[in-house]
């Protein structure tokens, strides 16, 4: 298939730039989630 | 956890069908033949973005109309993965023109207002990190995001009003327009993945944005009862 380079990498650049972007969110939430905890821990103990 | 494991095959599945009748199951195009299947791609990002930043634009007026952050962490939400549509769109879419007319970019107005639009929400995002009070940011930052979806309906005509390089709508663009029905299918396959990955990407960000906004209010909170002195009750 002639051009077949540039198609595949269409196709990897659209759902690589998706996977990354969701990967680091889903990152982020996990550590936000253990901030808010240890927070709401925190701020049972004053 | 299941239902996210069970979503996540799912749209694994869908993509990769997505991809095979994109590649293997659309005819060819009659002129660019395999090069043009990078339509399937390309337009769904741009549905995409398109989509995100009408949810910006309707949460912006949401905010200012009532004030309620949800939607100023909705807005700056979808801004964000319409951007990264947006930018998925301006790879794609230079991937797609260098075999087909020889150079990579040209500033015609189709490509031109795109990239101003990519520029706007860039800079929406940079105001919103240049303003520390929340009430402000989220002001300001609605009446910028308002101007900016000004050139959404822009993008959509430019190359309705002014003659361009890039190719004439085939999707509504009057008489001599329209799809192969096998084509037509593979599009609405590709757009419907490529529209739920970006749903479910807004989903997360936006619970990411609450959570965000639940941590600062904590921290601020256990700021504050610090700074009340031991026995000092306000009595």
């Amino acid at each position: 298939m002639k051009n077949f380079d540039n198609l595949f990498i269409a196709w990897m650049v659209v759902w690589a730039v998706f996977f990354v972007y969701e990967v680091s969110v889903a990152r982020r939430l996990s550590r936000l989630r253990e901030e808010v905890e240890r927070l709401r821990r925190q701020l049972s103990e004053h | 956890m299941k239902l996210r494991i069970l979503i996540a095959v799912a749209l694994g599945a869908l993509i990769m069908f997505a991809g095979y009748a994109a590649l293997f199951i659309a005819p060819d195009e009659a002129t660019m033949h395999a090069i043009q299947r990078i339509f399937y791609f390309h337009l769904p990002s741009w549905i995409a973005c398109f989509t995100a930043f009408t949810v910006v634009f309707v949460a912006n007026i949401g905010w200012l109309a009532t004030r309620r952050e949800k939607y100023d962490a909705l807005a700056v939400s979808a801004a964000e993965v319409g951007i990264m549509s947006c930018t998925i769109g301006l790879i794609t879419g230079p991937l797609w023109a260098h075999p087909v007319w020889g150079i990579w970019w040209t500033w015609d107005a189709r490509l031109t207002t795109t990239f101003i639009l990519w520029l706007l929400y860039i800079s929406y995002l940079l105001l919103r990190g240049l303003l520390d009070e929340p009430a402000r940011r989220a002001t300001l930052s609605a009446v910028f995001g308002i101007f900016a979806f000004l050139d959404v309906p822009l993008v959509y005509m430019s190359n309705r009003l002014w003659r361009t390089q890039h190719p004439q709508p085939v999707i509504l663009g009057g008489k001599n327009s329209g799809l192969n029905p096998i084509m037509a299918k593979v599009l609405l396959v590709c757009v419907i993945a490529v529209l739920a990955v970006m749903v479910l990407v807004l989903i997360d960000r936006y619970r990411l944005e609450l959570l965000r906004r639940e941590a600062d209010g904590l921290r601020l909170e256990i700021e504050s009862r610090s700074a009340i002195p031991a026995g000092d009750s306000g009595d």
